[in-house]
This record gives C-alpha cells, sequence and structure tokens, in this order.
C-alpha cells in the first residue's frame, strides 16, 4: 500500500460515457447513409468521402501544431464534421473545393472559435454555405450517371410530381447523404437507443415543419405533398445529424422546444417562398446564431422554485 | 402530487451486493482512540477530561458548547493521552482527546430513563441532546436542533430516511434487517414529539424486504406508513425525499420545517431510541468496510473514535493495491490520503478502490452535450455554473441559480468530458456563503 492515496473532490466514480464513444457512435450512426450515397452515386462519391474526412482531420491537427497545443483529432469530432460535410456536397463535387470546405468547416468555424463544443454555427453546415456561396454552379449540379433530371424538391417547385417511393428509398438525384429517409432514419435510431441524441429537436422540427406545410404549403393536409417534403432535400439528415449537434443547440430543455420549432417553421418558409429549393441549411444556421438568446429566455426554474416538474 | 421520486439523477452500479448479506459484527477497537471534538455542525465540544484522567466507556469527555452543538461520549476505558489536533477524515487537523484503551471496556452505569409514555416533550429532547444525538446520514446537524422547529405544530411529517441511495453502503440497509424494531420504536418517540404529524419509513425499492418487513411491524400502527421510492441517486437528499414523499419542495434556502417536514436518517433516529430508551449516548456506528480491494466487505458495529486502518486489517485486508481510499459513499464521501484517521459519528463507510476513476480520466472540452443538465436534480444547469465558478463570476452565478446546487455529484459523474463540474461549482458555493457571513 502506498504511504499517501490519491485524493479529490467529490464524486469519486465516473460513468463510463465519454467524447470519443459519443463521437464514434454518431460516426457509426452516419454509416448506413454513407453506404448507401456510395451505392447510390459510384465510387466517385466514396473518394470524396475519403478526402473531405481526411482533410477535415489533416486541417485539425495542423492547426494544434501551430498554435503548440496538443492535437485534439483522437476525439473523433473531426471525421463526424468532415463525414457531414461531404454527405452534404453534390455527387461530383471536385475534390479540391470539398478539401477547401473542410478547412472552412475546421478552421474558420470551429478551431479558431475555441474549438471542439465552442463553435456558434455547425462547422459542416458552416462549410456548406460558404460552398455555396463561392461555387454554386457546383453545389447545385445535381447530375450525374444515375440521375440526369433535377432533384424532388426543384422538380415539386417547378410543379411536377415525384415518387414518394423513391425519395423514402433514396433512389434519386441529390447530395451523397441526402436522399435515403430510411438510411437517416436507421442510424438516428441508433443513437436514440443509445441516448446520444432525444426527439425532442428533430421531432419538433420535423413536426412544425408539416403543421406549416399544411397552413401555407397551399395543397392543404395534402399527405403524398408532406411527406415528399419530409423525404426531400437535407431535410432528415439536418433534423437528426445537425440540428441535434450539441455545440450549436440550446442546452436547456425548454429551449430545445423553441429551437425545433424555430426551425421547422424557418425552413417552411425557405422551402416555400425562398428562391432555392432547399433551406434546411440556412434554417439551421440562423437557428444556430439565435442559440444564445433562446438559452437566455430558457433557463430552467430551480427545485424549490417552481422547476422540480421541468 | 406525490410521485415517490423526482427528476433527474443517476443509476450508477450500486456495489452493494458485496456486503449487504452480511451480518453486522460488532468489532471491538485495540489501540488508542480517538474523538475529534467537531463531529457535528455547530460549535466544537468543550473538553471535560485531562491527559491522564481515567475514563470508562459511555463516560462524558467533553460537552457541547452552547445549543448547536452537542457533548461526546468516551466509548471504551482507559487513559486520556492527549488532548491535541489530530486529523480527520477531511484532511484537516481537529482538536481532539485520545483515548488508550485499556481494552477492560468498563462501562459507566446508564440511568435508564421514565418510560417514554410519561416523559414530557422537553424531556425527551433533553435526553436526545444529552446523548450527543447528530444527523448520522452524514452532515451532523444536531438532533435536538432539528426535532425543536419554532412552530411543532406545524409538522405534519416525520420522514425516516430509509433510501441509501449511495453506491456500496449497506450499513442502514443492514439496521433494517437486522434491528427494524428499534427504528420504528425510534420513530414512534419522535412522533410524540410532534402529535400532528404521521411517520413515514422512505425506503428505496432495491430494500424491498426491508418495506415488507417494516410494513408488517407497522401495521397496527395508524400514525405510520411505509413508502417505497424509486431506486436513484440522489434519492436520500432530503429535499428531494420530501419532495417524492409529500409532493412539497423547497429551495436550498428553506428548512424542511417550513414544508411541514422534519427528516431523520436510520442510525440518527436508532440512537434516539437508545438515548430516550436505554439512556445510552452515542458510542456506536455502523460501518461498511467495502470495495473490490477489500478481502471480506463487511458491516461492522464500529465504536466511535476507532481506527480505520485497523477495520481494513479486520476484513483481511488488501487483496489489491489500492489507489483510493473513500470515507463515505463514492458519491459525496471524502478520499482519504491516510487511514489512520477516526471513525466519527457520521462515518457510514470505508471503500477501497483499486483505481481512481478520477485521477485516471484526463478532462477534455465540454460539448455542451446537456447531460449535467438532464440529471441535476436541483434543475440547474452546471456546465455553466461551472464556467462561472471558474472565472469567478459570482453575481451571475447566483443569477443562474448557482446556490440551489445540492452539491451531489450528478453532473461530475455523468460528464463525458469528465469535467469537475460538482468540484468548481462547490468551490465557488463556498465563497458565496463565506462572503455572505461576512456580511
Amino acid at each position: 500500500m502506498k504511504e499517501k492515496m490519491e485524493v479529490s473532490s467529490n464524486p469519486h466514480i465516473r460513468s463510463k460515457d465519454s467524447t470519443d464513444n459519443i463521437m464514434l457512435s454518431v460516426v457509426i450512426a452516419l454509416m448506413p447513409a454513407t453506404l448507401f450515397g456510395v451505392w447510390n452515386f459510384g465510387w466517385y462519391a466514396a473518394l470524396l468521402i475519403v478526402v473531405t474526412v481526411f482533410t477535415a482531420v489533416l486541417s485539425e491537427h495542423i492547426f494544434c501544431k501551430i498554435c503548440k497545443k496538443p492535437s485534439t483529432v483522437r476525439d473523433m469530432s473531426a471525421v463526424v464534421t468532415g463525414l457531414l460535410l461531404a454527405l452534404n456536397l453534390p455527387p461530383h463535387f471536385p475534390l479540391w473545393m470539398a478539401s477547401l470546405g473542410a478547412v472552412f468547416a475546421i478552421v474558420v468555424v470551429k478551431m479558431l472559435f475555441g474549438g471542439l463544443g465552442q463553435n456558434f454555427m455547425n462547422p459542416a453546415l458552416g462549410a456548406r454555405c460558404f460552398l455555396m456561396i463561392s461555387f454554386a454552379r457546383y453545389m447545385t449540379d445535381f447530375t450525374c450517371d444515375a440521375y440526369t433530371q433535377a432533384t424532388p424538391l426543384t422538380a415539386m417547385k417547378a410543379g411536377q410530381s415525384v415518387n414518394v417511393l423513391d425519395m423514402v428509398i433514396g433512389r434519386t438525384g441529390g447530395t451523397i447523404g441526402e436522399t435515403s429517409m430510411i438510411a437517416i432514419v436507421l442510424g438516428a435510431c441508433f443513437l436514440i437507443a443509445l441516448g446520444v441524441i432525444d426527439l425532442k429537436i428533430p421531432g419538433l422540427y420535423l413536426a412544425s415543419f408539416a403543421v406549416f406545410l399544411t397552413v401555407f404549403g397551399g395543397h392543404g393536409f395534402d399527405v403524398s405533398f408532406i411527406s415528399a417534403h419530409l423525404a426531400g432535400g437535407g431535410l432528415m439528415l439536418g433534423a437528426f445529424f445537425m440540428a441535434t449537434d450539441y455545440a450549436t443547440r440550446p442546452i436547456t430543455k425548454n429551449g430545445q422546444y423553441i429551437y425545433g420549432i424555430l426551425l421547422g417553421v424557418l425552413t417552411g418558409i425557405f422551402r416555400l417562398y425562398g428562391p432555392g429549393a432547399e433551406g434546411v441549411s440556412y434554417a439551421i444556421i440562423i437557428g444556430n446564431l439565435l442559440v444564445p438568446l433562446i438559452e437566455k429566455i430558457s433557463l430552467p426554474k430551480a427545485f424549490g422554485k417552481g422547476g422540480e416538474n421541468a | 402530487m406525490v410521485k415517490f421520486t423526482f427528476t433527474g439523477g443517476i443509476h450508477p452500479y450500486d456495489g452493494k451486493d458485496l456486503s449487504k448479506d452480511k451480518p453486522i459484527k460488532e468489532y471491538l477497537p485495540k489501540g488508542e482512540l480517538i474523538y475529534p471534538l467537531s463531529q457535528h455542525i455547530g460549535a466544537m465540544a468543550k473538553p471535560i477530561v485531562k491527559k491522564g484522567d481515567k475514563v470508562l466507556t459511555g463516560q462524558k469527555i467533553a460537552e457541547a458548547d452552547g445549543y448547536v452543538s452537542a457533548p461526546i461520549y468516551a466509548t471504551v476505558s482507559g487513559t486520556v493521552k492527549a488532548i491535541e489536533p489530530r486529523r480527520t477524515v477531511t484532511g484537516d487537523g481537529v482538536m481532539s482527546i485520545v483515548v488508550e484503551n485499556d481494552e477492560e471496556y468498563n462501562e459507566v452505569i446508564f440511568n435508564t430513563p421514565k418510560p417514554v409514555e410519561i416523559l414530557l416533550k422537553d424531556e425527551i429532547i433533553q435526553l436526545i441532546r444529552e446523548a450527543g444525538v447528530v444527523g448520522m446520514g452524514g452532515a451532523g446537524f444536531p438532533t435536538h436542533v432539528k426535532l425543536s422547529p419554532k412552530n411543532p405544530e406545524d409538522i405534519d411529517f416525520v420522514i425516516v430516511n430509509c433510501a441509501e441511495c449511495e453506491p456500496y453502503l449497506t450499513s442502514d440497509y443492514r439496521r433494517m434487517v437486522e434491528e427494524p424494531e428499534k427504528l420504528v420504536e425510534g420513530l414512534k418517540i419522535i412522533l410524540r414529539l410532534f402529535e400532528k404529524a404521521r411517520g413515514i419509513l422512505a425506503v428505496e425499492d432495491n430494500k424491498s424486504d426491508c418495506a415488507k418487513r417494516l410494513r408488517k411491524l407497522t401495521e397496527k400502527e395508524d400514525r405510520i406508513s411505509v413508502v417505497s421510492l424509486k431506486t436513484k441517486y440522489p434519492q436520500g437528499s432530503e429535499r428531494h425525499l420530501i419532495y417524492a414523499v409529500t409532493g412539497r419542495a423547497i429551495h436550498s434556502s428553506m428548512l424542511p420545517a417550513d414544508a411541514g417536514c422534519i427528516v431523520n436518517n436510520v442510525d440518527t433516529v436508532v440512537a434516539v431510541y437508545h438515548a430516550v430508551k436505554e439512556g445510552k449516548p452515542v458510542m456506536h456506528r455502523i460501518v461498511t468496510v467495502s470495495g473490490d480491494c477489500i478481502k471480506n466487505p463487511c458491516n461492522y458495529l464500529v465504536r466511535i473514535g476507532t481506527n480505520y486502518g485497523e477495520l481494513i486489517e479486520e476484513s483481511g485486508g488488501f487483496i489489491k493495491e489500492p489507489e483510493k481510499i473513500i470515507s463515505g459513499g463514492p458519491m459525496m464521501g471524502f478520499a482519504l490520503f491516510d487511514v489512520n484517521v477516526p471513525a466519527t459519528k457520521t462515518s457510514s463507510a470505508l471503500l477501497c478502490f483499486s483505481k481512481d476513476e478520477v485521477s485516471g480520466a484526463k478532462q477534455t472540452a465540454c460539448i455542451n452535450c446537456g447531460r449535467c443538465v438532464e440529471v441535476c436534480p436541483g434543475r440547474v444547469v452546471p456546465s455553466r455554473l461551472a464556467v462561472l465558478a471558474d472565472r469567478g463570476e459570482k453575481e451571475a452565478f447566483e443569477k443562474m441559480n448557482g446556490m440551489e446546487c445540492c452539491e451531489c455529484g450528478c453532473c461530475s459523474y455523468i460528464c463525458p468530458a469528465k469535467r469537475q463540474l460538482t468540484q468548481s461549482i462547490k468551490s465557488m458555493r463556498r465563497m458565496i456563503l463565506a462572503d455572505r457571513k461576512k456580511k
């Protein structure tokens, strides 16, 4: 026995959860959507994913080295960012542009603001918008060997009809990871089962979006119209994997309710009245920016001061 | 609305199987016994013996100094060796009476008090006060003060905290298994002080055997009922226990009496029984010795003042090199750097672990996951409070309900980034409380 034992402040036990495990589980949860994307769009998509992830990890490592800080790449969060960005890119997007996006996501959006947990905006979405503004033509070109027509949402905006079943399965054009609702929901169920995310934000996001469409969509309660909108574009990927991003969503319970509803309404406005067919990225980014305000008004009441039931 | 639970909380591995079936064994101490003069909240007791005096088991060696204080009794016979500062579980040196044990255990003659039925209320409280009964769940608040609220007629519930929600602890459990009659009798004595009140034995549902036994024992008592609580840490926290049992919620600056409640721990109620029925002072304490390093985990009836080191030897010593030794439960207890400290009135366990889960874990950046908010029974935002605490922003800390934290440790336990949230918040609370005292 040692002469002096280790001491520390209570509590003296810790749960098994760790940041690395959480990030790893998000990567695993994104696998169905990733694999489906590769199967749907071909090997170039796989290359694009690998390059984006690699650049994201490398840029975090180099940034840490330049700042003379221990490298933080082992926590896997750069992998999540790189993967999410890749899943948000068109299948034939140029590699160098994707790499530039990854560097922007990690260095500008994440590391410059303090690294993991400190970023005010989802890094993958920030980069997506950066690429959208910089390379609009490439970012909106979804034609590839398999799909030569417009994406379902663009087709709907132009008044054409779409096949909802194909959209649910994912056999349509779009970004690499957003097309298959089934694959995304499968991964989301895995995260919900593990307790990494819960349904508060995605549930309210989708529900409020559906309500918004019913009221303002001009089709009333049209099941096929609403389900096409729910399955189309980046909504599923955004609702389950980006709106739930820990760092950029409110930490308070009531704040999460407000945030979910806000995202649904914003997405509805952008999709129905905006110039483009998509609106999820911008809705979430604007939501991100409002998080500090939302948290301020949704601070929970303490136990014994009316908050015991909350 | 009564829910028998509260919002938040955690379910750590409870480790109770190691010692829950081990009957209470009396341990007779060998070497010197150390009696810190401060084993309770309030003024330090005043020694009434001097170096060289002979003392008997059960003899008063220090008297209460003021109303919020408690006397201390010798638990062995022998000679007073010294009155000097000795290290206690918190690591501080506290003025203590050191008694060299003659191993004869000669007792004083205890005066059996009058039957409870004819005792006046003041006499009951006086007996409890004289016996040195304090809150034995850990806080050490003098029980006679607790039992003398401003408006005794407003007390609706006398709750016995039988939750024992801390992992590894089985001392209260063994007491309930082996001497439930004393517990019920003790509660009946306290109920004599509050005519209107109902007595409630609140047991967590992982101890349903105890609940059954207690129900059977109290079948004919219309004023006493047994309540099953959901098993969850910190169910034994006073404020959360009151809420679970009565649906009344109090905040940090209110007293249980403000909600018409008085809460006492199992061992405290048994101590009340000994004091009032037998005229015996607080001399013993049940201590669970457990953890993966201990050869034979066990529950001991320990004489207060016994050196913890002796208990480890008595349990067969270590089978693994311990990295961390804790007095009390793993959630709220104190880590010891030296085991040669005495068991006091508030000791409940001595736990020896081969792995130190705290020093072994590296703190990383907060990822804002919100798990601390989900588990916080105080319904505050621990991650944000910890940041404010680390920055020293007192005003913002108080504004964000920092003072409502009950220091249960759930946030540090659950944090995936292994941040020391409780520690930061706790030290900030101490600073603010000290500031308030100054004013």
